[in-house]
């Protein structure tokens, strides 16, 4: 109940900033459109590059669009209150209370990423289904699976930036590691290129990594790459993610606070 | 009240706490910082029963917040123990959250985006309070600390006074035992501190909620506290009633006398004489003696107008203390 109403809370908060929303929407677009075309070049050349097909690659583009801000690739979101409150000392507060502060960013988090899927998520897809004709889920099975998916990709981006933001009780700020996460998530979530493209150990080695769950799996997913056994695989590698994720956050979260002086008197 | 807890055992209790900070500092000529271990808090002993109404007070850095987090848990003691309502509070820091209430003066635990009546909703389902007590304890601070006009407006609007009011009835809708004060007063005005000061005491008296008070306001101290405790250099420097702190200041009264005619310095047993300008006269004499001998031997042997007995500030009589300790 209690996270239920962190999360709508959340989802409330969002959405007052509506011209930011439509702003973000058009740059989506506009990025959307540049990358069809340069995957659509690129196709032209290899027709099946990483298995995909030349629809395939454009659905892949606007589907990575959707989820920017979705899974809140560069960071951001609710766990820049979190660094925000550690950064003051604010935290203190949250500390006072009996709820566990994993729970709670992560219902905020949900709470958001639910706002910032039907805006920023549907607003390009639309746009991409009409001027690009990208594919849709071929059934219902598939549409849940890419449901559970995106859960997941949410999640296991969550505990990256809460881990992130915890590295502000140690270095007051998270600026720093925050720029360098988010380099990393943008080349290892397969934003940039489809991880299906990479060579040799870097495709292995990025398609092991957290953040393939960001948008290689959910995408894969929705253009129903993965199928039986394989998709039970595929939604088992995010969840593996996503629970290690998480119990590093409670871990480094007791440390923190065993180990750390919270900020201010 | 809890059941883990038998009648007798004190609410909070503190024995010889110690807690220490690693703090690394450059010393020139050396390349690598040094590390200094800083005692924040040490040999501190101290007990709370259920109702009492204790002021906390110490200089800056002598140790208030550092007790209070250990306290309410969120920061470990190096040394000593903590019981708070029979529970450990960094071990069992979420449990007794539940049972503690906490209000900062310098910072809001409301939701600044929020309408107050949101936060309050929030709290309800934070701490699990039954839906009929909710209601009752909000209309009651509602009405105690009017704040009837206020529930609809988000908490960034509200003046300070208002989200004050608002921060109070939030740390109490879930009927804490011990309610922690740090500086509640800061910034307010003198009737809303009045008011304030009003509405704990009447908290105190009805619900026996305990009160620690920590703050540097000492009429918050004077109009609410039985006990005070003064803390500086981490340790407890004075534990008693406020008026026993006069004492222990070594700290004195000041007999006020206007004489008919202009006299040389009086001179009476228990007094010496401070000033005099013109026919008035000023004798002290320690606080904590009777001021009914030394009224009497000046009035046995003086032509006296009038007479006033100055207390002394309590400020001083710290102030006193600190300085003494230091």
């Amino acid at each position: 109940m209690l996270h239920v109403a962190v999360a709508t809370r959340a989802f409330r908060r969002y959405s007052t900033y509506r011209a930011a929303t439509l702003a973000g929407i058009f740059t989506n677009s506009v990025f959307g459109i540049i990358y069809s075309y340069a995957y659509l070049a690129l196709w032209k050349a290899n027709p099946t590059a990483g298995g995909y097909d030349a629809q395939d690659a454009v659905t892949y583009v606007w589907l990575g669009q959707a989820l920017l801000m979705t899974i809140a690739l560069w960071g951001g979101g609710t766990t820049d209150d979190l660094a925000e409150r550690v950064r003051t000392g604010d935290v203190a507060i949250d500390l006072y209370r009996p709820v566990g502060l994993v729970g709670w960013y992560l219902a905020s988090d949900l709470g958001r990423a639910a706002y910032h899927l039907l805006t920023r998520g549907v607003g390009p897809t639309v746009i991409g289904f009409v001027v690009f004709d990208i594919s849709l889920p071929s059934s219902p099975l598939t549409a849940l699976a890419f449901a559970i998916s995106l859960v997941l990709a949410v999640v296991v981006s969550f505990a990256i930036r809460f881990l992130v933001a915890c590295t502000s009780f140690w270095l007051l700020d998270q600026s720093g590691v925050k720029v360098m996460s988010g380099a990393f998530a943008i080349f290892f979530s397969g934003m940039m290129l489809p991880l299906v493209l990479f060579p040799g150990w870097l495709g292995t080695l990025a398609q092991a990594l957290p953040w393939a769950s960001y948008v290689q799996v959910p995408a894969d997913v929705w253009l129903g790459k993965h199928t039986g056994s394989d998709l039970v695989a595929a939604l088992g590698f995010q969840v593996v993610w996503a629970v290690v994720l998480l119990a590093a956050c409670q871990g480094v979260l007791r440390l923190a606070t065993r180990k750390v002086v919270v900020q201010g008197g | 009240m809890s059941l883990t807890r038998s009648q007798h055992e004190p609410l909070i209790d503190v024995r010889a706490l110690e807690r220490t900070f690693d703090v690394r500092r450059r010393v020139e000529g050396r390349r690598r910082r040094v590390r200094d271990s800083v005692l924040a808090v040490h040999d501190l002993t101290f007990t709370v029963a259920a109702g009492e109404m204790v002021g906390y007070i110490g200089p800056n850095g002598a140790g208030k917040s550092t007790t209070i987090k250990m306290l309410t848990g969120i920061l470990v003691p190096t040394g000593g123990q903590v019981r708070v309502a029979g529970l450990d509070p960094s071990r069992d820091r979420v449990e007794l959250a539940r049972r503690i209430g906490v209000v900062f003066g310098q910072r809001s635990t409301l939701w600044w985006d929020l309408p107050l009546r949101d936060s309050f909703d929030l709290l309800q389902k934070m701490y699990r309070i039954p839906p009929a007590r909710y209601r009752d304890n909000l209309d009651r601070f509602v009405d105690l600390l009017d704040l009837g006009g206020q529930l609809d407006t988000p908490v960034r609007q509200l003046s300070l006074g208002q989200r004050m009011r608002g921060d109070i009835t939030a740390a109490l809708l879930h009927d804490p035992e011990v309610l922690y004060l740090d500086e509640p007063t800061i910034g307010l005005d003198v009737v809303s501190k009045g008011r304030l000061r009003e509405f704990l005491r009447a908290l105190n008296d009805e619900r026996g909620t305990t009160l620690l008070l920590t703050t540097h306001d000492l009429q918050d101290i004077e109009a609410l506290c039985d006990r005070v405790i003064v803390i500086d250099h981490g340790t407890s420097v004075y534990d008693g009633p406020l008026a026993g702190l006069h004492a222990q200041g070594g700290s004195s009264r000041m007999l006020v006398v206007d004489l008919v005619d202009e006299a040389p310095p009086i001179e009476v047993p228990g007094a010496t004489v401070r000033r005099v300008e013109g026919p008035r006269q000023w004798l002290s004499f320690p606080a904590d003696a009777s001021a009914a001998p030394v009224v009497a031997a000046v009035a046995a042997s003086y032509d006296v107008a009038d007479l006033s007995i100055q207390e002394p500030a309590i400020e001083d009589v710290i102030r006193e203390l600190y300085s003494r300790d230091a």
